[in-house]
């Protein structure tokens, strides 16, 4: 990604890290306020395979995958709509899941 | 890594997929697990070409199930960016599960048919790198009658007929069997005959829990169906089902076998009941018929004298080996082996996770 002042920065677990050229951060350009799914979207068109491990093909956040905002959990906020602004931090981290 | 002549049995588990490899059939040695921490429900094993390709269908819990495929017996994977298997927006439905990965005719090289959770068929014409919804069984007006098993909603059979290539069956959990008979334009149930005890009406058109499907090697219209409660036949290409459960210990379970050449020779490995879900007194055993299901022969020469875990039903496969080759796998992470059709069983692998799928088959180009 270009680098800006007016980006957010997505902060990718390492599990994923492989998908996304090795990169743990990621900075995503905004130009003013976006929602969680644009932001999604551009990643989207450089890295689809981390896209489709995000999310599925109805858009939906996958079930045992958190996104959080400055540390909120998107779910309680407006999920993939949620306001995400130039400076804030997307954080993805995959849920306690699994046996 | 194997060489020209070795045979790679592939095993999908709840926890990553393991190769085994012997050139015996008896002495195995195990890889490392690939894909750890993703389950492995199918695998397909494409020799069409000259080429050997290892296609698996994965899914993680957390980042969903995607298709890899290998043309270097696993030293390297490879998956589509874009996915091989994704429903388009119009379709509204999100890809949950691979079940089966099953490659065509030697000769349709490239076709391999999918199908997946939710109940849905696929076709990919460039080896199982691509493939496209069957949108017709998509839209299929029973659509609404078809529902879930224990294991999800799912079509787990595709059998393309080596003697037309318009002629596909399916089997899917619940919904029973439907086949196309041309080319996948229209889909008709094909379920007479075949019990739906579990449902209200217990012969009803559509709604069988079918739990898989084989097709004979010799004659593509004799079918052969292990059902929740259920061993059949159909020798009019599934039009008509007869029961072949006399002589079994017990009409449940999940797998059936055919083999690759001989005509009436299919194996079912039994399950005491629904609602007992072990084998019979505890005692692991595969039964082989070779006269099309009028008698069976207990097989367990080599099997443990207490097993208490099942064979799901794509846990369990034939290699195209002379005598064939038959192999299995427990909930339990146990993976057995047999060199000569299941007279004699050896035990390749054990203490793995959950084994959800095996597949089997001997390599010729030393894994180019």
């Amino acid at each position: 990604m270009k680098e800006t002042t007016l980006a957010v920065t997505v902060v990718v677990p390492s599990l994923l890290a492989k998908v996304t050229g090795d990169q743990r951060e990621l900075r995503v350009p905004v130009e003013d306020v976006a929602t969680v799914a644009q932001v999604l979207d551009r990643l989207a068109a450089e890295y689809p395979v981390f896209d489709r491990r995000v999310r599925n093909e109805l858009g939906a956040v996958r079930r045992y995958v958190n996104l959080y905002v400055d540390g909120e959990d998107i779910r309680g906020l407006n999920g993939p709509a949620t306001r995400i602004e130039p400076g804030q931090e997307l954080l993805i981290i995959q849920s306690v899941a699994g046996g | 890594m194997a060489t020209a002549g070795t045979t790679v049995l592939a095993i999908g588990t709840k926890k990553g997929l393991w190769l085994a490899t012997s050139t015996d059939r008896v002495n195995w040695s195990l890889s490392e697990p690939h894909f750890l921490m993703n389950e492995i429900p199918s695998i397909g094993i494409d020799q069409r070409g000259g080429r050997t390709r290892l296609l698996v269908g994965a899914r993680s819990e957390h980042w969903g199930p995607t298709v890899f495929h290998s043309d270097d017996l696993g030293g390297t994977w490879t998956e589509p960016e874009n996915g091989a298997i994704r429903f388009a927006e119009e379709d509204g439905a999100a890809l949950e599960r691979i079940w089966q990965l099953y490659p065509d005719a030697e000769d349709r090289p490239g076709v391999v048919w999918a199908g997946c959770e939710p109940i849905s068929v696929w076709k990919s014409t460039d080896g199982g790198e691509h493939f496209e919804l069957n949108r017709s069984l998509w839209a299929h007006p029973d659509k609404d009658q078809w529902g879930a098993g224990y294991g999800g909603a799912a079509a787990h059979s595709v059998l393309p007929s080596p003697a037309d290539e318009n002629t596909v069956h399916v089997a899917m959990s619940t919904g029973g069997v439907y086949r196309s008979t041309d080319g996948g334009t229209n889909w008709t149930a094909r379920n007479h005959g075949i019990s739906a005890y579990f449902m209200p009406d217990p012969n009803p058109e559509v709604g069988q829990c079918v739990h898989k499907i084989a097709r004979d090697p010799e004659v593509p219209t004799t079918l052969f169906a292990q059902n929740h409660h259920g061993v059949y036949r159909s020798d009019d290409n599934a039009d008509t089902w007869v029961s072949i459960a006399d002589g079994l210990p017990t009409d449940f379970g999940f797998a059936m076998l055919t083999h690759p050449r001989k005509s009436g020779t299919a194996w079912v490995i039994p399950i005491k009941a629904d609602g007992e879900r072990i084998p019979p007194d505890g005692q692991l055993a595969v039964h082989r018929t070779s006269d099309g299901g009028n008698s069976w022969t207990r097989l367990h020469t080599g099997l443990p004298d207490n097993e208490f875990n099942v064979v799901l039903r794509d846990a369990a496969a034939v290699d195209a080996s002379d005598p064939a080759g038959v192999y299995f796998g427990t909930r339990g992470g146990s993976v057995y082996a047999s060199a000569d059709e299941g007279e004699v069983f050896v035990e390749v692998a054990s203490h793995l996770p959950d084994v959800l799928c095996v597949r089997a088959a001997t390599t010729n180009d030393g894994g180019r």
